[in-house]
């Protein structure tokens, strides 16, 4: 018997109309656990480098977490990997709700989607008996009122529904899949639309059987309480009026200006009172005792959940106040469009206008007013009509298909990715190494467990390591007992910090956890419900694995290195790997170019961020190793293939 | 207990729909409790409390499990309550003909909540050990006794569900049938 996993993947092939059941080795989930782990590994098996993201060859593949529909609280995020056209790089994309548990009671670990439906369908699980149905009468419907609209007619008001609005239809490079009060962002819902696949419902009604059963439920019972009672944990933006550390510290506008100063005791009330007037309620995910998601209802629009920094985003970008960022949300939600890099690409077009590089005739009937224009943008984006051609590929692809100067004005993007709006002062050496190294695109799915500021007594810095549960390794203590200036962490402890933050993200992504209970909130006073010395034992109760910390920590590292791997193989190299120029105002060139080395060396990868053979395969990845050398990626001595690549180089 | 009435203890749940941040952990968590052994798997689709949801209308509200009812009502109420629309049957407890909730998945026969009665007796039944927020309230009152209740079995629940669906005779051969089998 298996046990925490279902044992089968659904495989859907939308050129052919196929659908298959297909049981997996249970020794996968040895080496990679699930989720992502595992969704990588036939990504590197089936999907080879020259595989474009828009190629039906590429594959959409849906992954309930390892822990997913066992009793352990917040485990609920499916991820979704794909190839992003935006990066042509591995995506790695996550949502909360209720959709993976649903598939595991359906009796699925995962969906593998390959190929293109002829026209717009979409799929309906409903335990053995899958179907592809004809969606052409929900094309440009929004995403939610497209899960409402299946939940009808299939008169299966409990069939959990991922879709994409017209944004994902229309292969806009931030689109995103949505689902309940969760969006999964990017790359993947570009391609979600170009396989024509307006949506998944699933309803499951099976058993998922537990290893050791009472003991994992009373663990659990402790935990929940934990959870709910600890302030450190889930996301805290969804119940503060206090938004100083966002507001005062991001960049506004194009991710240009900061505000120091901003905010104040008025426009905490004023906004306050705004939320508490449009808010209907607060929602959690899936058997989570956190309510993370605020349900607003602006008048005209649609409810919606709100989803974080989202909250924010929109105004910054804009330089307006909160009651739009409400009400653009309303809009933007439906059509299905991120709401972390859509306002940069909007703010960018409107630096463009400003600056004479987009004109009139660019933008035939461009209103005046900066709100007006947002909602303009936004209408051209999701239909790809005209400017909104080119503006819907992300500010990288669109700066150069504008030329005339607008490259100068893609200022924040990182392996043509939309970076989070943050300009600061001084290099930060771990900070340097997350944002170059990262394959997930976005900060936050790479910091969180090393607080990101020292304390400024040695008595606040003993008491914080006194309770300091989380920490995997003692040496992390004494760097914090040492650590005296935010920027200044000598290599060994910056390559240490960016590889255990790094570290806890693929375990989340592998056991579906939610990392504002675990890998993302760390970094905001240390204490923690998961952590790596009390996840395995959790593992080893739900699945009846043998497993300690080293043992998950090879596993995690495992799976990080496919990552690696599989971008390698497309092309990525060294030089795709810097922040935004201006990320900092003071940066140090020869520091930072040791740095890296030093973090290289430290992951076991080579000059060019090649992982060796000798880290390969001490991690069972002989098979990739073997392929490097065939491909001339890596040589026989170890040394970097004279052969230039890079990520830039490779078409989609 | 001197002379009068006899007591009973009426036991009760008390739902804040309010509350309600539509988590689910109490279907789970109800599951759980009453798998075979207990805790040993985890089904939503068994559980015999739902959530009943509509995230568009903002409508949340968890339902237990009451008694089977071989027919559907005549006529069914829509209500709207603070100007919210709540659809037919949302706060109806009873396993019933027009819908597919509290019945088991595999077999359809009816489930029905019974306050996870147990021994030892839980402190609160589970559902609400799990409502962190507090939609969920276990309470106790004392009632005089009235007209003696009888209690009736849960397999005289099932029989009585599957003699309405399949008709008495057909259940009865099948009885036979898999009793000669042995």
């Amino acid at each position: 018997m298996r046990y925490g996993e279902a044992g089968f993947i659904l495989e859907v092939d939308l050129s052919r109309g196929s659908i298959e059941r297909v049981e997996t080795d249970p020794r996968l989930t040895e080496l990679h656990l699930g989720g992502q782990g595992t969704a990588d590994k036939i990504l590197w098996d089936r999907v080879p480098p020259e595989v474009g993201p828009f190629s039906p060859d590429n594959l959409l593949i849906f992954s309930t977490g390892l822990l997913h529909s066992t009793p352990v609280p917040g485990a609920n995020r499916t991820v979704v990997n794909t190839f992003s056209p935006q990066t042509n790089l591995h995506a790695h994309s996550l949502f909360g709700g209720f959709f993976g548990p649903e598939l595991k009671h359906a009796g699925y670990d995962k969906i593998v989607i390959r190929g293109k439906s002829p026209s717009l369908v979409y799929l309906w699980i409903n335990n053995e008996k899958v179907e592809i149905r004809d969606a052409t009468h929900l094309r440009g419907k929004g995403c939610q009122e497209t899960a409402a609209l299946i939940q009808k007619e299939l008169k299966q008001d409990k069939a959990q529904v991922a879709s994409i609005g017209l944004a994902g239809e229309n292969r806009v490079y931030m689109a995103t899949i949505d689902h309940s009060n969760s969006s999964a962002a990017r790359g993947v819902g570009p391609v979600m639309g170009d396989k024509r696949l307006k949506a998944i419902a699933v309803r499951g009604t099976k058993d998922i059987n537990i290893a050791r059963p009472a003991e994992l439920f009373e663990l659990c019972l402790g935990l929940r309480k934990e959870i709910y009672e600890n302030p450190r944990c889930g996301d805290p933006m969804a119940h503060e009026d206090d938004e100083t550390f966002h507001l005062d510290n991001f960049a506004w506008g194009n991710a240009r200006v900061r505000k120091k100063g901003y905010w104040n005791k008025e426009l905490e009330e004023k906004w306050g009172a705004l939320t508490r007037k449009l808010k209907d309620r607060d929602t959690s995910c899936y058997n989570c005792p956190k309510d993370c998601h605020a349900v607003i209802n602006h008048p005209g629009r649609q409810r919606y959940a709100l989803k974080c920094f989202n909250k924010l985003t929109y105004l910054m970008a804009a330089h307006k106040e909160l009651d739009f960022n409400y009400d653009i949300l309303g809009v933007t939600q439906e059509y299905g469009l991120d709401g972390f890099s859509t306002p940069q690409v909007l703010a960018f077009a409107i630096e463009l206008y400003e600056a004479g590089i987009l004109t009139d005739r660019d933008l035939q009937g461009f209103p005046t007013d900066v709100e007006e224009r947002f909602f303009w943008l936004v209408e051209k984006i999701v239909r790809r009509e005209g400017i909104g051609d080119v503006l819907a590929n992300g500010v990288y692809w669109a700066a150069r298909q504008i030329g005339k100067g607008a490259e100068e004005f893609d200022h924040n993007t990182t392996k043509k990715f939309e970076q989070v709006t943050i300009k600061l002062g001084k290099v930060n050496p771990p900070y340097f190494l997350m944002i170059a190294t990262g394959e997930k695109m976005n900060i936050t799915q790479i910091e969180g467990s090393y607080p990101q500021d020292p304390l400024p007594t040695m008595e606040e810095r003993e008491k914080f390591v006194r309770d300091w549960v989380a920490v995997p390794d003692d040496k992390f203590k004494k760097m914090f007992l040492e650590w005296e200036k935010r920027n200044e962490l000598p290599f060994e402890a910056s390559c240490a910090i960016c590889d255990w933050n790094e570290i806890m993200h693929y375990i989340d992504d592998a056991i579906g956890l939610c990392g504002f209970l675990s890998s993302f909130r760390g970094q905001f006073g240390g204490r923690i419900p998961y952590h790596t010395h009390n996840i395995p034992y959790i593992i080893s109760l739900a699945t009846g694995m043998e497993l300690d910390k080293e043992g998950l920590w090879e596993i995690a590292r495992r799976n990080r290195n496919l990552v690696r791997a599989i971008n390698v193989r497309r092309g990525m190299r060294r030089k795709d790997e810097k922040p935004p120029e201006d990320h900092w105002k003071v940066r140090d060139p020869e520091m930072e170019t040791k740095l890296l080395d030093a973090y290289y060396e430290f992951k076991g990868w080579n000059s060019e961020g090649i992982p060796t053979k000798k880290t390969l395969d001490k991690l069972g990845l002989d098979y990739v190793s073997e392929d490097f050398l065939q491909r001339g990626i890596l040589t026989n001595n170890e040394g970097v293939s004279s052969e230039e690549s890079s990520a830039e180089n490779v078409e989609n | 207990m001197k002379g009068g009435a006899k007591k009973k203890i009426v036991k009760g749940i008390r739902v804040d729909v309010d509350k309600c941040t539509g988590c689910r952990s109490c279907e789970l968590a109800c599951s759980a409790f009453h798998a075979v052994p207990k805790y040993s798997s985890i089904n939503p689709a068994r559980a015999r409390i739902r959530v009943v949801k509509d995230e568009l209308k903002d409508v949340y509200v968890p339902v237990r499990a009451g008694d089977y009812t071989p027919a559907e009502c005549m006529g069914r109420d829509k209500y709207t309550i603070d100007g919210k629309d709540y659809d037919e049957c949302v706060f109806c407890r009873a396993s019933c003909p027009s819908r597919d909730i509290f019945k088991e998945p595999d077999s359809g026969l009816p489930m029905k909540c019974d306050m996870c009665e147990d021994e030892p007796p839980l402190s609160e039944p589970m559902c609400v050990q799990v409502c962190d927020f507090g939609a969920l309230t276990y309470e106790e009152r004392e009632e005089e006794e009235g007209e003696k209740e009888v209690k009736r079995e849960e397999v005289e629940i099932g029989l009585e569900a599957l003699a309405n669906r399949y008709g008495l005779q057909k259940l009865m051969d099948t009885v036979d049938r898999m009793s000669k089998k042995g």
